[in-house]
């Protein structure tokens, strides 16, 4: 029998589902605009905002900015996952070493790294390099207490059998103990990219910025072009929201084996 | 049957040109432990203890729970440092012998980011042989357990005696002079604890590889074994060390045998008179 109209949409709302909280938002904002409910000039309809979205990204400076958000956040990711990684696996590998630097890295990684910017600056100056040291900061120190943490408790037995048959210190840590990690290494390097792209809008807007999201969302926000703005918020939302996509799609391919 | 056991023992002899202070060993003898002891805090777990493995026998231990069973072949296999003694292997130490180890978990065994055909080979990335001779080795060992597995899975893609299997296949690949297992079947049902057993004996008749079985099954261990070595509580040393030497390939069929009986209810009762020690 052929399914009817009625069923296939029925069939058809469930996979939908994830869409309809969005429709929802959408529908309320329109509403709430056309009401005048809110001061059109701080609340533009969904459609103006669209526009001002789609008109940056295709040709206008909205998506010059964001490719500069990407890059300043993929530059410092990169920098901290290259420093946090072999760190926390030489850290998470001795108790003796990890319990003595377990408080500075506490500590450190509770520290909004905001507080950071003044410190920062005088060390690297104003300009491209303070923003990027400042996201690697933040982000190597996510990934560093994950990378050491997923170390301590990699499985003994695992360890114990790559030693039995003939592993070295070294074969065991490059071996197991390496892979072990990985399942944590990622949860790692999610927290890590999103906590670099907070930390690069931020420096966007407050160290003397001449591009990027950050930047973009202050300058309108000054001018009073609030289209402009939630492009802007839009664009860095739908940022974030990708990184994290492609890191969790990342992550299931890489370490399919986490959690067995 | 023992003739070609014997012969090696004719060849080899005990090792009593060695340096001076072994005791005695009889002939045919591979493993010698000697004055081994162990403690855990205060408790002796082993003190002083004294054990021979002979050359080419599969060697079942069976003994009441804490008495260290799976402690006394993790500390001859290196996994355990030991207090005092020492285990050797031919009169060599362990780190001059090959050996193989098969774990009770199979699954934290495994390493389940590489497939099942690379746990294979990953010991004998320790051994210097060519890329051809390791090849050779794996198809070896496909062809001696007859594997209807699709060793292209990963170990967690594998049922749980399939991937007890594998890691059997990985323990006995480097050609092993011993080869530990520790209660290998336990978490494996009846059914497939069965169909281990005979794959388990055919590799070893083949190989004849000087095999310790830690086991908390006395049929198993009964079942498999040329001798059982039955342990005391702790402070531990042997109670028995029983011999069984029903013809191989052994069935089900040999579970009813008159020997197998009196054997198991031999060791049964050795088994509960040291459970009821006060």
């Amino acid at each position: 029998m052929k399914p009817t109209w009625a069923e296939r949409l029925a069939a058809l709302f469930p996979k939908l589902a994830p869409l309809w909280g969005a429709l929802v938002f959408v529908a309320l904002w329109w509403i709430a605009t056309s009401l005048k409910v809110i001061d059109p000039i701080l609340l533009p309809s969904p459609a103006d905002s669209a526009k001002a979205l789609w008109k940056g990204m295709t040709g206008g400076s909205l998506l010059h900015d964001f490719l500069r958000t990407v890059t300043r956040t993929l530059l410092s990711f990169i920098i901290a996952v290259a420093i946090a990684v072999p760190l926390g696996i030489v850290l998470g590998s001795s108790d003796k070493i990890y319990r003595a630097v377990e408080f500075i890295i506490d500590f450190f990684r509770s520290t909004p790294a905001s507080a950071m910017f003044p410190l920062f600056l005088v060390l690297f100056g104003v300009g491209e390099k303070t923003k990027i040291a400042v996201a690697a900061f933040g982000a190597a120190l996510v990934i560093l207490f994950n990378v050491a943490y997923g170390v301590m408790n990699a499985r003994k037995l695992r360890q114990l059998a790559a030693k039995v048959m003939g592993a070295s210190r070294v074969g065991v840590l490059t071996d197991v103990t390496f892979w072990e990690s990985m399942p944590q290494t990622f949860v790692g390097m999610r927290s890590g990219v999103s906590l670099a792209l907070v930390i690069v809008i931020v420096a966007e807007m407050f160290i003397g910025s001449t591009d990027g999201l950050g930047q973009r969302v202050i300058n309108s926000q000054m001018i009073f072009d609030m289209p402009e703005m939630y492009a802007s918020i839009f664009a860095a939302g739908a940022l974030g929201y990708c990184l994290n996509l492609l890191f969790l799609s990342i992550e299931r391919k890489f370490v399919h084996w986490g959690g067995k | 049957m023992n003739t070609p056991i014997d012969l090696m023992s004719a060849l080899t002899g005990p090792a009593a040109t060695g340096p001076s202070d072994h005791r005695w060993f009889p002939p045919g003898t591979h493993i010698t432990v000697r004055g081994l002891t162990k403690r855990f805090g205060t408790t002796t777990l082993y003190e002083n203890f004294d054990l021979d493995i002979p050359r080419g026998q599969l060697i079942s231990i069976f003994g009441p729970n804490g008495c260290g069973k799976s402690t006394l072949i993790n500390m001859m296999s290196g996994i355990l440092p030991i207090d005092a003694g020492e285990v050797l292997f031919d009169g060599k130490a362990l780190r001059d012998t090959r050996i193989g180890y098969v774990f009770q978990n199979y699954r934290e065994a495994m390493f389940p980011w590489l497939r099942a055909i690379d746990n294979l080979r990953y010991p004998l990335k320790f051994l210097k042989l060519s890329k051809a001779e390791k090849n050779a080795r794996v198809e070896k060992m496909i062809a001696r357990f007859d594997v209807k597995i699709d060793l292209h899975r990963y170990p967690y893609e594998l049922s749980g005696g399939q991937q007890q299997m594998v890691s059997i296949m990985r323990a006995l690949i480097v050609d092993p002079e011993v080869l530990f297992m520790d209660e290998p079947f336990s978490a494996l049902d009846y059914e497939m604890t069965l169909f281990m057993r005979e794959q388990l004996q055919k590799a070893f008749m083949e190989t004849r590889t000087t095999t310790l079985l830690v086991s908390h099954d006395l049929e198993e261990a009964v079942h498999l074994a040329d001798k059982i070595l039955l342990l005391t509580r702790k402070p531990t040393h042997i109670a028995d060390y029983v011999a069984f030497d029903a013809p191989r390939p052994r069935d089900t069929e040999t579970l009813s045998t008159p020997e197998f009986v009196r054997v198991k209810a031999h060791s049964l009762e050795v088994f509960q008179r040291e459970v009821r020690k006060p």
